[in-house]
């Protein structure tokens, strides 16, 4: 059995690791009483590793975890416990802390472009700020940074005084990840980079953020509910549910073997483009998502799950090898084999 | 387009504009369709592209004005809907023509019980039924003193009043037909305390104890996480041949249209631009917007497989292209294209394309 101290690893091939990283809100009951009493486990013990160059899907439904997971890593809610370690250093480490520096190399892009873009800012200035905040550049070299984001993510420079009410939302889009590219960053965070964004150019979209990790060694970190998505742009999947990861490997693995009964679930529930396939009409599912106050016990998938025994309620499995780089959650993993 | 009466609903040549600040815009272009009965007709499109204001025009609730019907036929068993009044087309909307939203919270009322909302459906439907009898016989002056009341006045389950037992048993009846597990406890409910697939299901339990012959589903699955969206696509596909119904399903996911839909229309820019048998769609595309729009959704791996996105983007209405509105972003567009609009003419049995490439 590994435990997450054994899966951390200093490799160099990892550009970011949690371990173990936990984030709960507290809900009070009203606002005079002091000590919550109760908490949203939105985040509980997850560790994971990013690899260097390439890209890591964390796919699951609303309410999973993904979105503060992905908040967590980048410092924007710091966590309630857990290390993270970027490059070798702990970014939770009060007495570090350099957050210019950290946030030149870790940016973020998310869902929706109309509340992430300032309305009042046109394009150029959009996409200057992080290199005068951050970077500390003026003048020149701010000028030919931003013509190089734009035109990188295939704006022209008719876009660049425009204001983002006057763009498409696909424009909007890649405005935003202009901006996150612009003081050329190790690692990307992507918070569903395209859910608000319609088919053909949801598309256009997708290869511009290969295109782009290619042209700059971008690492990237993929939030998404669209398992389509994290298929086709990720290299690592990882699989959340109410605040755990269930299941973490190579994207081929996940996808084509998946062991989780949980992940077995959603991936036969994502609609594939098919009519000759129509995997939707003939699943059995039980049940719904459950809240993350008052999580299930012991395994939080059991009340769903077609194999739980007894020890499912009582102790929530750790994550165990299943094949090299895949790891799984589950006390019957080899049931699902 | 064969017209054959065994038709629910024939679309013809409908035109529907919406008036704003900037001019007029027409969001819906002389549209022509079929609804077979018990099929579910897939429409699919990006935004935009006028799907859901068909949808609405369909059971009536566009709002007017903006928005207004410029021409065209809505033929539901042979009554065209169209020129109707308001308080006629009412006699039509929930028993003949029912509908289920995108976002369950802001279609159910958050203030009365999911039991007593689905009472009012029940009621509604009992009381159409008992004045239309009463309207046959027509003899006895208090009879039509009773049948002349307006539905309004006869909504009965407002303020927590005791629901008959046959009701009860009607609403639970409603709520298993849906699946769902424990309608004893889910009657006394509010809306916000149930999840979001358990709201859809509400919805869908008022819409099909109307028993109505045609249900029009804008979104129904959007807002809903994919397990969830599953289990509530498998009920649609399992009511529709237990009540007997045809569903108009309106949605921009082409991958949930191809699981559970029998023919599929795609619309681009307020445009039918194909028709076509659901196999027919996903094996031989033939309009370019349907062939861009399938290489467009990601199915693979990036090592394997490669997207093709169309490039541009979706036309503003208020000053669309001249010609075919999908020329600027077609690959194979041809001189005539940017002159002229072609027409809709099958090209193939049953499928139908509006493109200069095959014939026109």
């Amino acid at each position: 059995m590994e435990t997450s101290a054994e899966i951390k690893s200093s490799s160099e091939d990892v550009i970011l690791s949690t371990d173990n990283v936990s984030k709960f809100y507290p809900i009070r009951k009203s606002f005079l009483s002091r000590s919550p009493s109760r908490f949203v486990r939105a985040v509980d013990g997850v560790s994971i590793q990013l690899p260097r160059r390439k890209t890591t899907a964390v796919v699951g439904e609303s309410g999973c975890g993904k979105t503060t997971l992905a908040r967590t890593v980048t410092m924007l809610i710091p966590p309630t416990s857990g290390k993270i370690m970027f490059e070798g250093r702990d970014i939770t480490d009060k007495k570090w802390q350099n957050w210019k520096e950290l946030y030149r190399n870790v940016q973020m892009v998310f869902q929706d472009p109309d509340s992430s873009l300032d309305p009042r800012f046109k394009v150029k200035e959009t996409v200057a700020e992080p290199l005068r905040g951050l970077v500390g550049a003026g003048g020149n070299e701010v000028r030919k940074q931003v013509e190089e984001s734009l035109e990188a993510v295939g704006l022209s420079s008719e876009h660049s005084d425009r204001l983002p009410g006057q763009l498409s939302g696909g424009q909007k889009q890649r405005v935003a990840i202009a901006r996150a590219i612009a003081t050329k960053p190790k690692l990307v965070v992507l918070d569903e980079p395209t859910s608000a964004l319609d088919a053909s150019v949801q598309a256009q979209i997708i290869k511009l953020l290969l295109n782009l990790q290619k042209q700059y060694e971008l690492s990237y970190m993929l939030i998404t509910h669209n398992i389509a998505v994290a298929q086709y742009l990720s290299d690592q999947m990882a699989v959340m549910y109410t605040g755990n990861l269930v299941e973490y490997g190579p994207t081929r693995s996940v996808i084509e073997k998946p062991r989780h009964p949980y992940t077995i679930t959603l991936i036969a529930s994502a609609p594939i483009p098919n009519p000759w396939k129509r995997n939707l009409l003939n699943i059995e599912i039980k049940g719904e998502v459950p809240s993350a106050i008052n999580p299930p016990s012991g395994c939080r998938f059991h009340p769903r799950c077609p194999y739980a025994e007894k020890i499912c309620q009582e102790v929530n499995p750790p994550l165990e090898a299943v094949a090299p780089g895949h790891y799984v959650a589950c006390h019957f993993v080899n049931k699902t084999a | 387009m064969a017209s054959t009466n065994s038709n629910l609903l024939s679309i013809r040549d409908l035109t529907i504009e919406y008036a704003g600040s900037d001019g007029t815009l027409t969001a819906v272009d002389q549209v022509s369709l079929d609804v077979p009965q018990n099929k579910l007709i897939a429409v699919v499109g990006e935004s935009g592209c006028g799907k859901s204001t068909l949808g609405l025009s369909i059971i009536g609730l566009l709002p007017t004005p903006p928005a207004k019907i410029a021409g065209g036929k809505i033929n539901y068993k042979d009554i065209d809907l169209v020129p109707l009044t308001e308080k006629q087309r009412r006699e039509f909307r929930g028993t003949e023509i029912a509908m289920i939203f995108q976002e369950p919270l802001t279609s159910l009322n958050p203030v009365y019980k999911v039991g007593d909302q689905i009472a009012e459906a029940i009621l509604v439907r009992e009381i159409r039924r008992t004045k239309k009898s009463q309207l046959a016989a027509n003899t006895d002056i208090m009879q039509k003193t009773y049948s002349s009341r307006s539905i309004q006045t006869t909504r009965i389950p407002r303020f927590r009043r005791h629901l008959t037992s046959q009701l009860r048993t009607e609403i639970i009846d409603a709520l298993k037909l849906v699946r769902i597990a424990d309608p004893e406890q889910v009657i006394e409910r509010y809306p916000f305390e149930l999840s979001g697939g358990m709201r859809q299901r509400v919805m869908i339990a008022m819409a099909i104890s109307q028993k109505p012959s045609l249900l029009v589903a804008d979104e129904p699955t959007t807002a809903l996480d994919v397990t969830t969206q599953a289990q509530v696509l498998k009920l649609m596909k399992e009511l529709m041949d237990e009540v007997k119904t045809s569903i108009f399903l309106v949605t921009h996911d082409l991958a949930v249209a191809s699981q559970v839909a029998d023919q599929v229309i795609v619309m681009y820019a307020g445009e039918i631009v194909e028709i076509a048998n659901v196999y027919d769609l996903f094996s031989d595309p033939l309009h370019p917007y349907s062939k861009g729009l399938l290489s467009c959704i990601p199915a693979g791996y990036k090592e394997d497989t490669n997207l093709e996105p169309i490039p541009g983007n979706v036309p503003n209405l208020l000053n669309p292209p001249v010609g075919c509105r999908f020329a600027p972003r077609c690959p194979y567009v041809m001189k005539i294209c940017k002159e002229k609009k072609p027409k809709l003419v099958e090209s193939k049995q049953g499928h139908l394309v509006e493109c200069f490439l095959y014939g026109n």
